[in-house]
């Protein structure tokens, strides 16, 4: 008894010195003056998925690649450097808007980040904006697809920085039925993501003179898709579009592979990953089309870089990768050029800027939106015969220019 | 009508898949009553262990189907000798949330081992075709997993029913005390039922690498349409889960086909509608009170 209570007396006298810190480092308040680093650091904040369906293709290794970053930027400003007491701080949002909400609020206020990157499905990155809004704290999001980021929902501290479902319905759709693809039936898994991209789909199918016949739901997880194939191969498309992601997608691919109809309709994935492609193997999603926002052997400069990462990771990057290490290092570039890490000056230097580095090809922050924009890339999944070398799957069959990729500034419907 | 002939045979095709999965789940209810939640995670195991085997020690889909049963089939033993065996004498929602719990602990190992994306599987060597019945045409796969499953469960249901050893395991579960007195071992009994139940789980899970996603979360899903067919079937009862399996695997063949957004719903309006007939599904025993 004697020594539980002493125990809680402990517990006690060492939370209440916790909360005299957390006190006492708020009380010197983060300055707010133009052309100082609050804090005397920058802090950049990774929230994403660093446990579940997310991790592989983002997760842990988006950290690492934010780390890169701030590693040679460092390298490349040595003495002249804004600051170099620079953080890397990461949290943990399980894909779920409420927890991504406080994540995000106790990123900002507590571990002092002054910039949000990543955060991966939808509604969490929604979730984040408004919390970047309310703070006036930069907010890059790389992870998550909904075009609201830079629409209906934009703000003034929120950028997109790697893509959106517009650019992948516009990006496969719209170039698969130019080149001939007219038919097409669509199946998708029956929740946001899954309706928004047929929607999407569905616009720019026809926008290129094809037609969607069959729109068909299927619920969300599932896992065996025998019968909406067979459903979905009726009137003879030349094309079959599904929406699906992660588990589900290895699991209609595989049951597609079988149903026997590969050889005459052709396949397209509405959002895909390389980390896909080397958990089902090559030969399985062998001539599957799809738009991807960066590949690691698309030329020397990706590779090099790829290497790099390699040395790190083990493992070859993703776009989500190499797009958090794109956002945080022009961050950086921008706290420096702004001379002060306070949301509205870093902003102001982001805004139009025009950029060229190892992610962003012909990039552009469109001012209006904040949507930025970049060469983007139709690619065809190679079979496995001619795979050279561990992760090397996909062919670029098409550059798609920065200026078409993306929903045109004027249709956005963003007012900041 | 020839669609409508293609999706029936495409349900029985997932229906005698779905008889299988769920056999060893019966298995165990109707011989230890003990509901085993951990059915999908065991189920995971087999289809991970698959893959990992044809990736360090290059064995085929035909080894697997071999060795991973056995090991599951140990790993069982051991779960029931250090863990389940404690319980079996309580209320059995104890071994229930025994069995979560080793649910939770088993997926996240493999998550943290393997990933979230999920492990790489072909078909099996001969198995690549399709097999084509005048305007019909199934996979060959699919037509052999449903074969196989099928054969298993008679073999078992013939197992458990018509031998000596199903004999002796069925009155030691039955009533332990007067079994012991009879001169037979019944500890020794028990433990390989588990254990038998678990390799089933197995077999399932290598079954259905070929076809499904091998991913850590794959048996979390499942095992909801497992209990399904169990329930629907009658708990216990292996001649109930076979003929639930075949049911379901229909109702959502044809859901799919013709609802499409309720595929999943419609085994579970099929569900509570057996349920409310007759409580103890359409095989189980009427529980004497």
């Amino acid at each position: 008894m004697r020594h539980t209570r002493m125990t809680t007396l402990a517990a006690m006298v060492a939370g209440s010195g916790l909360l005299l810190t957390a006190c006492g480092s708020a009380g010197g308040g983060p300055s707010t003056a133009s052309g100082k680093i609050s804090d005397d650091k920058i802090v950049l904040a990774v929230l994403n998925d660093q446990s579940g369906v997310y991790k592989d293709l983002s997760g842990p290794n988006s950290v690492e690649a934010v780390k890169m970053a701030v590693e040679d930027w460092k390298a490349k400003h040595k003495d002249d450097a804004v600051s170099k007491n620079i953080e890397v701080v990461t949290a943990d949002h399980q894909n779920k808007p409420d927890i991504a909400n406080t994540k995000a609020q106790e990123l900002y206020d507590r571990q002092k980040a002054d910039i949000i990157l990543d955060v991966p499905t939808s509604s969490a990155a929604l979730a984040v904006a408004t919390q970047a809004k309310t703070k006036k704290k930069v907010y890059i999001n790389i992870g998550a697809g909904t075009t609201a980021l830079t629409g209906a929902q934009c703000n003034k501290y929120t950028f997109h920085w790697a893509y959106d479902t517009y650019m992948l319905a516009h990006g496969t759709g719209a170039t698969l039925t130019k080149n001939g693809g007219k038919n097409w039936n669509v199946v998708y898994p029956d929740y946001a993501f899954g309706q928004d991209m047929t929607k999407s789909f569905d616009g720019q199918v026809t926008a290129a003179g094809g037609t969607v016949g069959q729109k068909i739901p299927t619920p969300f997880p599932n896992d065996n898709f025998a019968t909406y194939i067979t459903k979905a191969a009726t009137g003879n498309p030349n094309v079959i579009g599904t929406m699906h992601a992660g588990g589900d997608l290895i699991n209609f691919v595989k049951q597609y592979n079988q149903a026997g109809i590969s050889d005459q309709i052709k396949l397209a994935v509405g959002l895909m990953f390389i980390t896909d492609i080397h958990s089902l193997g090559a030969d399985q999603f062998k001539g599957v089309t799809f738009t991807d926002a960066w590949y690691w052997n698309f030329d020397e400069q990706n590779r090099k870089w790829a290497d790099k990462f390699q040395e790190k990771t083990k493992t070859r990057p993703s776009f989500a990768h190499a797009a958090n290490y794109s956002a945080a290092f022009n961050y950086l570039e921008a706290v420096q050029e702004a001379g002060s890490d306070t949301g509205d000056d870093v902003v102001a230097k982001l805004e139009g800027k025009k950029i060229n580095d190892v992610f962003l090809r012909n990039g552009e922050v469109r001012k209006g939106d904040h949507r930025v924009i970049h060469d983007v890339y139709l690619a065809e999944v190679k079979p496995q015969s001619e795979v050279k070398e561990e992760w090397d799957y996909e062919k670029i069959v098409a550059t798609i220019p920065a200026a078409e990729a993306f929903k045109p500034e004027a249709e956005s419907g963003c007012s900041m | 009508m020839s669609a409508f002939i293609q999706y029936t045979l495409q349900g029985l095709a997932t229906g005698g898949f779905y008889a299988l999965a769920a056999l060893g789940l019966a298995v165990i209810f109707g011989v230890m009553g003990v509901v085993n939640f951990s059915h999908g995670a065991m189920y995971m195991l087999g289809a991970v262990g698959s893959a990992v085997l044809l990736d360090v020690a290059d064995v085929p889909f035909w080894g697997a189907l071999v060795i991973v049963p056995i090991l599951l089939f140990l790993f069982g033993i051991l779960v029931e000798r250090l863990l389940v065996r404690w319980l079996l004498g309580l209320d059995p929602l104890y071994n229930f949330l025994l069995t979560f719990g080793l649910t939770l602990l088993i997926v996240d190992l493999v998550k943290r081992r393997y990933g979230v994306s999920g492990l790489p599987y072909q078909l099996p060597a001969g198995l690549e075709g399709r097999i084509n019945l005048g305007g019909l045409s199934l996979s060959s796969y699919q037509l052999f997993a449903a074969f196989f499953s099928v054969v298993l469960c008679v073999a078992v249901w013939l197992l458990l029913t018509k031998t000596r050893i199903g004999m002796i395991v069925r009155a030691s579960t039955e009533d332990a005390e007067r079994t012991r007195a009879l001169g037979i071992n019944v500890g020794r009994w028990v433990t390989p039922v588990f254990g038998f139940g678990i390799a089933l789980a197995g077999v399932a899970g290598v079954l259905a690498a070929p076809f499904r996603a091998i991913t850590a979360d794959m048996g979390s899903n499942f095992i909801i349409i497992l209990f399904a067919v169990v329930v629907i079937g009658g708990l216990g009862s292996i001649l109930g889960a076979v003929v639930a399996g075949f049911l379901v695997g229909l109702v959502e063949a044809y859901g799919q086909a013709y609802a499409p957004s309720f595929a999943q719903v419609l085994i579970f309006v099929l569900m509570a509608a057996v349920v409310l007939v007759r409580p103890a599904g359409l095989f189980g025993r009427e529980e004497a009170s």
